[in-house]
């Protein structure tokens, strides 16, 4: 395993590379450009808030602020499985035709979402301007280790997913339907406090809540996120990212083969 | 890797199989339904194969399609693992088999080579001090700020191909794309890979291009079958190579025959000898008539592959129903676009013919044969006394002179030499 991260650390140029093309090649040829990297996001919140403030109600103050605060992370993962998926798959004739380290591929596929996340983290301290919510510089310092933490996950997860979809082409569907599901189990359009008891540990156990309760707490609440949250997101996130490398490690062999 | 650091490349026994699948179902549901028919058959592709390559040493790998060439050539880049035996490369290794790989059509030149060769396995620092080198190559200066889908084919190409052979490297793998671009930009594709060459650099080429394998290879090694046949010096291994492939042509020829030559005249001339050529015609009244025609080459083995300059020997049997015609044989040599170039009878006009018993045998020696590299026609005939055609058959067989590099150009070679005063 060492020997691979090595590697891979030398292809890091790559990966930086197939990030700007992501980013940069994403919009290009569209009128409004790079500015829909921040449209989506914004009119996904219109929506949601116009459903569950107006027709479903809840008691949470300025809900669109508690909406965008935990949807931009929640879109981070999403995005990154979902592509994750087909990254390897979609690249068949570069993996048949060049040697470098496979990992590349989902890497910087996770890494180009997280970066369009930070970028969508423009709205995000818009929204908290605009609504008068602020910042509190104390609980921002563990923004960007809730967000680190949250790309071990993605990682985890996207290395496992996009090695699988080479052998396996339901897999891409079936994450996105998981992907679904999986964003009604963690508290993102209401607040867990809202859940029963009697199934609120499927919810605990869901690392996302972690991650996106301490985005919660980081920005709405403004106050230091739970360190139980945080050691939890954070053990998960490691044994993910060896689970999926050493998932990753076994099927990358055959990949020229299966493509 | 063992202790000697001379070599580049080690290839021990290297089998490699792929799967390959009857009917395979990726879906969920096509594995679950189908389980029995994800059967598989294993093709071999590599049977055992082991070669070494020292240091600063260009090799060129050369075979049939589908011999297992590009796979080895993908095992020592790393893109597939051997099922079984070890595959050792020392130093980095670049290959030339994708072009333009990761291209972004709507991102400039300049943006793309970037990309491009960050993928090759170049850190930002080379790419920056080798861009200009790049950009020069490809003769792209005007445009390489423009997005590479406003290029025509031939300028991808040469975008892609500059930046591939800009990639410095250890080792070189080279599949089959040294045809970039027009003319001048091969010459000069060739060219740099000369000075790589010259620099040390250790290559190991795949091409059906001989020419090219001749003037850029210490070595070639000939695959068959998942197997080494002969790997040595190029002009002759090349040479048992082009053998072998021209025996099989006229193999496939002399298949067609019997697919073409189906009736009764057709049949009459498959009776001659084995290696018919499909374009055969026979006519005359056939009182007398050849019932065996051989070509034999110097050690007296049929043959119909020759160099210019070799003995060959040319025997025809024949019968007639006559009385002790006289008659005269004749031979040409007709080249593949018809051009005339060498005829003899068996004696000139005004002289006394020949006259035949009721069967026996011709032999027309060939001291020298002075015809050129190329593919010519062989024509033999039986006229009578007052010109009655008793048997002629056209292009009953093709022979070919090997293509040695030469200075001689047309049908025939002369003895000569040049000289400056």
């Amino acid at each position: 395993m060492k020997e691979r991260i090595k590697s891979i650390l030398s292809y890091s140029d790559m990966i930086g590379s197939l990030v700007k093309r992501d980013l940069r090649g994403k919009y290009k040829g569209s009128v409004l450009g790079f500015l829909w990297t921040f449209i989506n996001p914004l009119c996904q919140m219109i929506v949601y808030t116009i459903v569950f403030s107006v027709v479903v109600r809840n008691n949470l103050d300025k809900f669109y602020v508690y909406m965008i605060v935990g949807m931009i992370p929640w879109l981070f993962f999403d995005m990154s499985l979902r592509q994750g998926a087909g990254s390897i798959r979609y690249q068949g004739d570069m993996i048949k035709k060049i040697y470098f380290p496979r990992e590349v591929l989902p890497l910087s596929c996770v890494t180009s979402n997280f970066v369009n996340m930070l970028f969508c983290f423009i709205i995000v301290f818009a929204v908290l301007i605009i609504s008068g919510i602020g910042f509190s510089p104390k609980a921002l310092i563990f923004l960007p280790l809730v967000m680190g933490l949250e790309y071990l996950i993605c990682l985890g997860f996207t290395l496992i997913v996009s090695a699988g979809t080479v052998y396996f082409k339901d897999l891409e569907h079936i994450t996105t339907v998981v992907l679904m599901a999986w964003i009604y189990a963690t508290p993102i359009m209401y607040s867990i406090d809202i859940i029963p008891q009697n199934i609120k540990w499927i919810f605990l156990a869901n690392p996302m809540t972690a991650i996106i309760e301490a985005f919660h707490n980081i920005l709405y609440w403004r106050i230091v996120p739970d360190l139980g949250d945080l050691l939890y997101a954070f053990v998960f996130g490691v044994v993910m990212v060896f689970v999926g490398e050493w998932i990753f490690a076994k099927l990358d062999d055959n990949f020229a083969e299966e493509l | 890797m063992d202790t000697n650091t001379d070599l580049a490349i080690r290839v021990t026994n290297v089998e490699k199989f792929f799967k390959v699948y009857m009917d395979k179902g990726n879906m969920l549901k096509e594995r679950v339904i189908f389980a029995k028919r994800n059967k598989y058959e294993k093709r071999q592709i590599l049977n055992g194969i082991s070669f070494d390559v020292p240091k600063g040493q260009a090799v060129g790998l050369i075979g049939r399609n589908g011999c297992g060439k590009s796979t080895t050539l993908k095992m020592l880049t790393k893109i597939l693992k051997p099922n079984a035996g070890e595959v050792v490369v020392n130093g980095r290794v670049s290959s030339l088999i994708e072009l333009g790989a990761g291209f972004h059509p709507d991102m400039s030149g300049r943006e793309n080579i970037y990309i491009n060769a960050t993928i090759f396995g170049l850190d930002k620092e080379e790419i920056d001090k080798r861009i200009d080198d790049i950009i020069q190559f490809s003769e792209l200066e005007e445009f390489i700020d423009n997005p590479v889908r406003t290029y025509s084919s031939g300028m991808y190409m040469r975008l892609a191909f500059a930046v591939a052979i800009n990639v410095n490297a250890d080792v070189l793998l080279i599949d089959e794309i040294l045809a970039v671009g027009d003319v001048s930009f091969q010459k000069k594709c060739f060219e740099r890979l000369k000075e790589i060459k010259e620099e040390g650099t250790t290559i190991v080429i795949v091409s059906h291009s001989m020419d090219q394998l001749y003037s850029i290879c210490d070595r070639l090694i000939w695959i068959e079958k998942g197997k080494i046949v002969e790997d040595g010096e190029p002009k002759l291994i090349g040479m048992h190579y082009l053998d072998s492939m021209e025996d099989d042509r006229i193999a496939r020829l002399a298949e067609e025959s019997k697919e073409k030559l189906v009736d009764d005249r057709g049949k009459s001339i498959l009776e001659l000898t084995d290696n018919v050529h499909p374009e055969a015609r026979r006519d005359g009244t056939h009182e007398a008539k050849f019932t065996e025609v051989t070509l034999l080459n110097e050690a007296g083995e049929p043959c119909q592959i020759f160099n210019t300059g070799d003995k060959a020997v040319l025997k025809l049997r024949y019968q007639t129903d006559l009385d002790h015609p006289k008659v005269n044989f004749n031979m040409d040599f007709v080249k593949d676009n018809w051009q005339y170039c060498y005829g003899s009878c068996f004696t000139k006009p005004g002289d006394a013919l020949p006259v035949l018993e009721q069967q026996g045998e011709v032999v027309f020696t060939i001291d020298k044969l002075m015809l050129l590299p190329g593919k010519y026609y062989l024509d033999i005939g039986i006229n009578g006394e007052n010109g009655e055609l008793y048997d002629n058959v056209r292009n009953i067989m093709q022979i070919t002179i090997r293509d040695y590099v030469h200075n001689e150009f047309g049908p025939c070679t002369f003895s000569h030499h040049w000289e400056m005063n």
